[in-house]
């Protein structure tokens, strides 16, 4: 198979299983085995450009230009292999997940769920091999499109408020900022194509510069960066597996990764350290990592909780790509791989313990422990990741990030992620801690239960050996993130 | 050779088959011969656009009068790019006609319906094709005065007052254009508008040809709904007949565009109208306020056909800027936008007549679970919608990104920021509908038992099918731009006298 076949088959292999999905709609499991099928031939088709990418090759294709000069177009840089891989990975457990969760949980609707699930990974395919400004945008708009009906899957008047916020932050700002940003881009450089060292340099002074990149920050609202960041807690309201692929995996790192992209190959880390405006973004991306956590420490639902924990991590990538230097760009691109991990296997847990026990709160999930082993004991590894300890893969990206802050000399940078850590043990251990040592507070309260269904817990066992697993050989990995930046540290 | 003979044929063919509508009395059979005119007239359009394409301007001396003795009939690229969208819009409501009108408009006046029709079409194209001055008041008249048939032939009663409304402002617009029109016949002895072009330059520092830009420039305005002369377009959008709406959104507005640049850059001349005369200056600023207060109105209002409506002043307003940025990108964004909107808004129009052909209605409330029951229909209206906010693959992008394009090319930032800010409040007015349609449940569902009607079903393929052409049409010229964007490029270019 050539590369360029392999890259038009993840991006279109998803929406012909969503046209399958749609068809199957009456055989509920012939469309449960399109949606793995599928997944497996996304997975598939995306690691084999693997070993091209990693010898330095580029895959690419076009598909068509729409205005002279501006093209969709596809290139898989290392960068994107990092996104897509994890993306299509993560997507097969999450399929397996989704079979337990929606059936367990009885929900409506399910066709609609699986057809956009599928269209919102071809999306997530398409920001991932992007190779322009352009084509990042076009996938960018189908991505935030193609999950809202997934946010308002309850259909009721809580899910209608939560998607009108998820829809209205997130086309305001990529059509308020990030067009207009895209626009300006092109009339400077006269392309708009992701390149190495980036296209930006010498076209205007840095005062304007600064101010396109405030534009590229905010307007990339998926990033999450304070205070556009609000759409995330809303978008709780979706069933879980949807937070848990697509607001802690695919949605929220198409932003950080297209922010990373930006800082990259269209300003380029030596253009980025010497403007102002840089510094200032960080702090941002700073007061976001700080405030978010005690925003989540005072959450009691569960997948709030997670949700402002995700504001806060994602914070991490933006902070990384704002370091300036090669370190900061290298943690920032494997925190999208290692968070991934950690975050999904948090939502997995969550629905697990919606699903088995119909518990949505912190405070009820004392003693819970016991009767869901599997599921908490994965919840526990996975928190560790969050505040970044061994032997997980949250040490990683967290290594790289403080190895970024102090190359840069940013010890207000470096003080951030220190508390930040605090902050993160303190509001995932607890949890920990209530579910296995704690009783059960009323006894006749919560009815019996046991694990959930088999398929969820092997998705999150799946993952939280995947947590391990990446701090254990992370090879690959880092091999891939070291490459975004020309392998240099 | 009939190849020669297109241009006259564009507009004789409709002409001609209006009456025989009328004599036919036969409603179904004067439906069909309606479409097959419109279709010819369709193809017509696109062999000119293909001859002016390869073989340049083409000029038509209409009874071997040769110009500008004679009149004569001029086709450009600018003016075969709005033949083209005239023709392909009426061609495709025409389609869609049968059904709606069958259930709009009572059987005894359907032959009178596609009569007036048909002059409407003939008027729309004849401005649009001819080079004489003169013939553009009379085609002017012949528009107008079928328009006002066709609005009042609306089933609502308010539709009689908004076909007087809109009869008012129309007159004292034609007036103003024919006492603009004939102080630069009486400076210049000549009604040929390439020839016109030539003698103005002469006098153009006296006070008649200063005086008939002003009145030109009002009597277009006024036609064309610019801010704030745009006060008859809602009542007329809301109250006519639905297939009316659609077809005017698209195309009447769009004229009435092409007649002012071709007075503006044809025949004064950018450099006259745009540095002697203040024309960006009285033009920018009423585009701004036209985006602004016609899509913040547009979100208030509860008749989603009125809606439309606002948006289509709004819309105006982007195709405005366009042409007062006075630089290749903004023109082009401006022309470009012309075929563009006549896209969104036909395909709009024709969702809102499925609608209303099941529901009898086109309020906020007749939407309300509608994403159920006719889910083609609404399919359609989101695709419109997004084509109007102007997300990257419907046309509605690439209309915007040449617009910003345009104002940053100027350093405009607050227009550039404004068609921005703009498109946000398009977001808004858009989405009600949608939650509407997909997250209320059926009005009579609420009620339970008391629901008399049957719930609406999906709309007939009649109706859809032309609907889904102009949707589709949306998304094709979104990706594939060739033909909108790279002509409305040579067009203004052309029109700014730039050489490619």
């Amino acid at each position: 198979m050539s590369p360029s076949a392999a890259i038009l088959i993840a991006l279109f292999a998803p929406l012909v299983g969503a046209c399958g999905v749609a068809l199957a709609h009456r055989w509920p499991n012939l469309r449960e085995t399109v949606t793995l099928v599928t997944a497996g031939l996304t997975f598939a088709a995306v690691a084999g450009l693997v070993p091209e990418v990693m010898a330095g090759g580029r895959p690419e294709t076009a598909l068509i230009d729409v205005l002279p000069g501006l093209s969709l177009a596809f290139s898989v840089e290392p960068l994107g292999m990092l996104f897509g891989l994890v993306a299509s990975f993560l997507w097969i457990v999450t399929s397996i997940y989704s079979i337990g969760y929606m059936r367990g949980h009885g929900e409506r609707n399910q066709t609609r769920f699986y057809a956009c699930f599928a269209i919102a990974i071809a999306s997530a395919m398409g920001v991932a091999f992007a190779a322009n400004l352009f084509t990042l945008l076009v996938y960018y708009e189908v991505l935030t499109l193609s999950t809202y009906p997934l946010v308002t899957h309850a259909g009721t008047d809580e899910a209608k408020r939560g998607g009108r916020v998820y829809l209205g932050l997130l086309l305001a700002t990529s059509v308020g900022f990030l067009l207009l940003a895209v626009v300006w881009t092109w009339q400077l450089a006269g392309t708009l194509d992701f390149r190495p060292g980036g296209i930006l340099r010498g076209t205007a002074p840095a005062g304007l510069l600064g101010v396109l990149l405030v534009l590229y920050l905010f307007g990339i609202g998926k990033a999450a960066l304070m205070p556009f960041h609000r759409w995330l807690p809303a978008a709780m309201v979706a069933p879980t597996p949807v937070s848990a692929l697509l607001h802690a995996v695919a949605v929220v790192k198409a932003g950080v990764f297209a922010v990373l992209k930006v800082a990259v190959y269209v300003f380029g880390v030596d253009l980025l350290a010497e403007l102002v405006s840089t510094r200032w973004m960080s702090y941002v991306a700073g007061a976001t990592i700080i405030i978010a956590s005690l925003v989540a420490l005072r959450q009691d639902n569960l997948k709030r909780r997670l949700a402002y924990s995700t504001v806060s991590q994602l914070s991490y990538i933006v902070l990384g790509a704002t370091l300036g230097n090669a370190w900061g760009a290298v943690g920032g691109a494997m925190h999208i791989a290692t968070h991934a991990f950690g975050k999904i296997t948090l939502f997995f847990c969550a629905g697990a313990i919606l699903v088995a026990s119909h518990k949505t709160e912190v405070s009820q999930l004392a003693g819970i422990g016991r009767r869901m082993p599997w599921t908490m004991g994965a919840f526990a590894i996975a928190s560790l990741s969050m505040v970044g300890l061994p032997p997980t893969a949250g040490f990683l990206s967290k290594w790289y990030l403080l190895l970024g802050t102090l190359d840069g000399e940013q010890f207000v940078a470096a003080a951030v992620i220190v508390v930040s850590t605090l902050l993160n043990a303190s509001y995932f251990l607890p949890i920990v801690y209530a579910a296995f040592f704690r009783r059960p507070a009323e006894a006749g309260g919560g009815h019996d239960h046991g694990e959930a269904p088999v398929s969820m817990v092997v998705a999150l066992t799946v993952t939280a050996v995947g947590t391990v697993a990446l701090f254990l050989f992370p090879g690959t990995l880092l091999e891939l993130a070291r490459l975004v930046v020309g392998g240099s540290p | 050779m009939i190849a020669a003979q297109l241009p006259i044929l564009q507009v004789v063919l409709p002409l001609l088959a209006a009456p025989v509508c009328v004599l036919l009395r036969r409603g179904r059979l004067t439906w069909v011969l309606t479409v097959a005119v419109t279709w010819t007239a369709f193809a017509i359009a696109f062999l000119l656009v293909q001859r002016v394409l390869a073989e340049g301007t083409i000029s038509y001396a209409i009874g071997g009068w040769a110009p500008p003795w004679g009149i004569e009939y001029r086709v450009d690229v600018v003016n075969a790019f709005v033949l083209l969208i005239v023709a392909a819009v009426g061609a495709v409501v025409a389609l869609a006609a049968r059904a709606s009108v069958e259930r709009e408009i009572a059987a005894d006046k359907h032959h009178l319906f596609y009569g007036a029709y048909l002059l409407f079409f003939t008027g729309l194209l004849g401005i649009t094709i001819t080079g004489d001055a003169f013939n553009i008041f009379v085609f002017l008249e012949i528009s107008s005065l079928s328009s006002y048939v066709l609005i009042a032939l609306g089933s609502d009663r308010r539709a009689l007052t908004a076909a007087f409304q809109y009869l008012v402002l129309g007159t004292i617009g034609a007036t103003f254009i024919l006492i603009g029109i004939g102080l630069v016949y009486m400076m210049t002895g000549t009604l040929n508008l390439a020839d016109m072009a030539v003698r103005v330059a002469a006098v153009s520092e006296t006070r008649p040809i200063l005086a008939a830009a002003g009145f030109l420039t009002a009597g277009i305005g006024l036609k064309l709904a610019l801010f704030p002369l745009h006060l008859w377009l809602p009542n007329a959008y809301t109250y006519a007949p639905s297939v009316v709406s659609a077809f005017m959104a698209a195309t009447a507005t769009k004229v009435s565009v092409y007649v002012l640049l071709r007075f503006m850059f044809t025949v004064f001349g950018p450099v006259f109208a745009f540095d002697r005369l203040p024309l960006a200056q009285i033009l920018l600023p009423l585009a701004a306020l036209a985006m602004l207060v016609g899509s913040t109105v547009a979100i208030f209002q509860t008749d989603i056909k009125r809606m439309l409506a606002y948006s289509s002043v709004a819309q105006i307003g982007y195709i405005i800027l366009g042409v007062a940025l006075v630089n290749v990108t903004g023109l082009t964004g401006g022309i470009v936008h012309l075929f563009n909107h006549a896209l969104m808004k036909g395909g709009l129009f024709l969702a809102l007549a499925c609608v209303a052909y099941r529901t009898g209605s086109t309020s906020i409330e007749a939407f309300r679970g509608l994403g159920r029951r006719m889910p083609l229909t609404m399919l359609a209206f989101v695709f419109g919608g997004l084509s109007v906010i102007g997300v990257p693959l419907t046309v509605g992008f690439i209309s915007k990104w040449y617009l910003i394009l345009g104002a940053i090319e100027k350093d405009w930032w607050p227009l550039a920021g404004l068609v921005l800010f703009s498109s946000l409040l398009a977001m808004v007015y858009i989405w009600r509908v949608i939650e509407a349609a997909y997250f209320q449940p059926l009005p009579d569902g609420a009620d339970g038992a008391t629901a008399t009607a049957p719930p609406p079903t999906e709309a007939p393929l009649s109706l859809l099918i032309p609907t889904w052409m102009l949707i589709a049409a949306n998304v094709y010229f979104g990706i594939d731009t060739d033909l909108t964007a790279g002509v409305a490029r040579r067009a203004a270019m052309l029109l700014l006298g730039v050489d490619g």
